[in-house]
């Protein structure tokens, strides 16, 4: 019903909403979802077209790569509270524009065009279970539970014995896996990437697969990031064309923002909490401020 | 060394730092006071500034002429749209915020609705007022220039300094003399103290939207009017480094955010000036929001935790 | 033999001092109550001793080693468990999973592993499992499992966050205020409780306001009033003090 590329880009969404999940489960409202993905979309890009590595090295470099820059930037800001972190995460993808920018073998403001499609729908399908098999095995696992008491109360968790430090470090290298993941095999996909794809407004767009589907469950965020990207196309069929015009591009802007509006307000556990047990809900969007008073 | 007009260099960054103080004034506002951050303040901003566009040319450009053909001077078009950018401040909290005020994750939920409601403005006046840039007409303001020794810069700039200037001074008249600033600094403190001594805390978070709104507006307003350039993502690029100011001078800390503005105003403005390359400018205040969060997350001026000990 | 050594432990706020200049310890299979009116320090002290607040001066030393400058979570893995005087359950997880998330310190299952479906992980789970459900059981909440923690009673929420406590088999039980709000006939079964696990030769640091239950289950009691230990002794001893009978009981009755 939809068309090939409408599909592959839904596979992608589903990957950076996966993404996200992972620290979303562990009770971390980061933003770096975008950034990595650019890292790992250009990284990806030069060592295919400067170094000529074969598609499978580059997939692994753009997986590792991510990984490592979340180490780094994991340890100092992961023990920032609340927005904090969001906030500190938006930075991130600040500096990278900027970085991109002024790099000579990244094509600087124009980007790179003209990278060879590598990706092949298998890759996609691979990529996708892989992040879903991995998603689904963290429920009820012990890693899994440690996430579930960090998001509900990171006091508590810590003097259970968790060490939240390492289990936030993990979310936050594994979410960057799969953001990386998810960037290298879109830009050897659609060909052209910019420095401008990877900011501000692709983060609050992984955010919103996220919070429209539900992050209570992994499948929140896949369902999500599926609705949200046959949503443009649905609008653009015949039933609708003579209605309202949506080539115009502000409806599609105006819809996104009445959903995730409406969402928010009305559906905290997202989409997906329509059809799971009533009272798992509310389960925080992320944990809220550690408390010391702990009386 | 390249020879450096140190006194352009001066002006540009005293301009570039009021921009951003006055942006960044209106944002660590409704964070002190309500302790939630407030992503649809560049909407306001943007849309504030196309609201006094509007009264000025009596213009709508995706619409046509406005009814009665009635255009206003500038002064009196940028009051009343301040007007109309504080209650839409107003509108917003009803919208987004009020609503998730009892949630236990509504510092979460409110930062997203907030970015919902700043995606649904945005298309708004996209569509009211066309993607492409638009601009204050010629004459708006009396062209010319202010200089100082070898620098100079126009009036619409310097306009924005002494905007800028006078706003911050009744801000800080308003919230430290008068009944109701001392009633938002108490609900600031502590809203269910407030609320024991018989402030009316709705009401007060009310006014501290339509305040930081109106703020917002006018930022939009004399900023678009300096570069001579609207259009409905303008508020996207300040409002990243309005986040930098605001952390930097310290979340909720008014003194903190005008700090913050000149100080990562001149900051940038003098890195230009020494490299002689504006490649790396907008990365400055990000490196500066980063190390500060990490280093000293209270920020320069504030006191507030921001993570654990 | 003594576990857990207090010595002139301190904790100021600004110019409050909440605790000041305490000292008591608590001997392996000991129940130590921990009394003193409302604002007295005594959560503070348990704070101080979970790591959730470092002293300003003072020593905590636990089966011989210093705990006073360890994260929580390794203090928890030292072996001390504890209860919040304002309930703190994960309020999404049913009352089973509340309690497998306090078996944490006692499995050790890769997540690696659980993606190769690796059998040993699937029976650690399943012990993981079956420890909390004996535990639910051990609380009078065996029925209770898929409940939503918080839609349960309040005496139920207590018991439940013992039991999710026990999980980690701690060595030394700290309790703040079980008995909080409790009717008489959920005391009882609280006062039985804690009995049965002094019985079985469970440490417990034990705060409360209940006399029934502080007299009634304490081995010895150690009274703070305004941050300073006041008096120190067995029930008996503590019921005819003066000090304490002005500074507390007095208040009370
Ligand atoms: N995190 C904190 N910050 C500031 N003051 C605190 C904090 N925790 C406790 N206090 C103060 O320390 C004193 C003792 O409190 P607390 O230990 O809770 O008493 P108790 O548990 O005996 O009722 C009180 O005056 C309280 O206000
Ligand atoms: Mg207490």
């Amino acid at each position: 019903m939809f068309g090939e590329s409408v599909r592959q880009l839904m596979a992608i969404n589903a990957l950076l909403a996966l993404s996200i999940y992972l620290t979303l489960a562990c009770g971390q409202l980061s933003l770096a979802n975008a950034a990595f993905m650019g890292i790992g979309a250009y990284l990806g890009a030069v060592l295919t077209l400067n170094a000529g590595w074969p598609f499978w090295a580059v997939i692994v470099a753009a997986v590792i790569v991510p990984m490592l820059v979340a180490v780094l930037v994991g340890l100092p800001s992961l023990r920032l509270r609340g927005v904090f972190l969001a906030i500190a995460t938006l930075g991130l993808g600040e500096v990278l524009r900027v970085v991109i920018v002024n790099l000579r073998a990244t094509g600087g403001a124009e980007g790179i065009s003209s990278i060879p499609v590598k990706t092949h729908d298998w890759h996609l399908a691979l990529a996708l279970a892989v992040a879903l098999y991995l998603t689904w095995r963290l429920r009820g696992s012990r890693m899994g539970y440690a996430f579930e008491a960090i998001r509900e109360d990171e006091t508590v968790a810590r003097t259970m014995g968790i060490n939240t430090t390492r289990y936030k470090l993990i979310a936050f290298v594994l979410s960057a896996a799969l953001a990386g993941l998810a960037g290298v095999l879109k830009a050897h996909l659609f060909r052209a990437i910019t420095p401008g794809d990877y900011g501000f407004v692709q983060a609050v767009d992984i955010l919103t697969f996220a919070v429209v589907g539900g992050s209570a469950s992994f499948l929140g965020p896949a369902l999500g990031a599926v609705l949200l990207t046959a949503l443009p196309e649905l609008l653009r069929s015949n039933v609708l064309r003579d209605v309202v015009n949506f080539e115009a591009g502000w409806q599609t802007l105006f819809l996104n923002g009445v959903i995730l509006l409406l969402v928010i307000l009305f559906l905290p556990n997202g989409l997906v909490s329509l059809f799971t047990r009533q009272w798992r809900r509310p389960t925080p969007l992320a944990s809220e401020p550690a408390t010391v008073e702990a009386t | 060394m390249p020879d450096i007009n140190w006194s352009q260099q001066l002006l540009n960054g005293l301009f570039a730092g009021s921009a951003y103080a006055l942006f960044a004034v209106g944002y660590t506002l409704i964070f002190g006071v309500l302790d939630i951050l407030n992503l649809a303040h560049q909407a306001i901003y943007m849309l504030g500034a196309f609201c006094a566009l509007v009264l000025v040319t009596g213009n709508v450009a995706g619409l046509g002429p406005l009814p009665g053909g009635m255009q206003l001077p500038f002064w009196l078009a940028t009051l009343l749209a301040m007007l109309v950018a504080g209650l839409l401040g107003i509108l917003l909290d009803r919208l987004a915020f009020a609503p998730l005020r009892k949630r236990p994750d509504t510092h979460f939920s409110g930062m997203i609705s907030s970015i919902a409601v700043a995606l649904i403005f945005e298309a708004l006046a996209t569509w009211l007022f066309l993607p492409q840039r638009s601009q204050f007409p010629a004459g708006t303001i009396r062209p010319g220039a202010v200089t100082l020794g070898q620098g100079a810069l126009s009036y619409s700039r310097v306009l924005v300094i002494v905007a800028a200037l006078v706003l911050v001074v009744l801000l800080t008249v308003l919230l430290r003399f008068t009944k109701l600033g001392k009633a938002i600094r108490a609900v600031a403190e502590n809203p269910k103290a407030a609320r024991l001594l018989g402030i009316n805390v709705e009401a007060i978070y009310s006014f501290s939207f339509f305040l930081s709104s109106a703020l917002g507006g006018a930022a939009g307003i004399f900023y678009g009017l300096a570069v001579s350039r609207l259009d409905p993502t303008m508020g996207r690029s300040v409002e990243l480094k309005g986040l930098a100011v605001i952390i930097l001078g310290g979340m909720g800390s008014v003194p903190g955010a005008v700090l913050g503005g000149y100080l990562l105003g001149l900051t940038e403005v003098l890195s230009v000036a020494l490299t002689n390359t504006s490649n790396y400018r907008d990365a400055i205040a990000f490196v500066l929001l980063f190390l500060i969060l990490v280093l000293r997350p209270s920020g320069l001026l504030g006191a507030r935790r921001v993570r654990e000990a | 033999m003594t576990l857990l050594r207090v010595e002139g432990l301190t904790r100021r706020f600004g110019g409050v001092v909440a605790v000041d200049d305490v000292s008591f310890t608590v001997g392996a299979g000991e129940i130590v109550g921990l009394i003193g009116p409302n604002g007295a320090g005594k959560t503070t002290v348990i704070n101080l001793l979970t790591g959730l607040l470092r002293p300003s001066s003072g020593q905590i030393e636990f089966n011989g080693a210093r705990l006073d400058s360890l994260t929580p979570h390794r203090i928890a893995r030292a072996g001390v468990a504890r209860t919040y005087q304002n309930i703190r359950l994960f309020r999404g997880l049913s009352a089973l999973d509340n309690v497998i998330v306090g078996t944490h310190l006692r499995t050790r299952a890769s997540f690696a592993a659980r993606l190769a479906f690796a059998p040993a992980v699937r029976r650690e789970e399943a012990e993981a499992r079956e420890t909390a459900r004996a535990l639910l059981a051990r609380v009078n909440l065996g029925q209770r499992e898929a409940a939503r923690a918080t839609s349960l009673p309040y005496g139920e929420q207590r018991r439940l966050e013992i039991a999710r406590a026990l999980a980690a088999q701690p060595e030394l039980l700290l309790l703040d205020e079980p008995a909080a709000g409790m009717n008489p006939a959920e005391m009882d079964v609280l006062i039985a409780l804690i009995r049965s696990l002094r019985d079985e030769g469970q440490t417990i640091l034990l705060i409360e306001h209940n006399m029934q239950v502080v007299m009634g289950v304490c081995d010895r009691i150690v009274v703070l009033n305004f941050g300073r230990k006041i008096a120190e002794g067995t029930p008996a001893e503590i019921s005819r003090d003066k000090d304490v009978i002005t500074a507390y009981l007095g208040e009370e009755e």
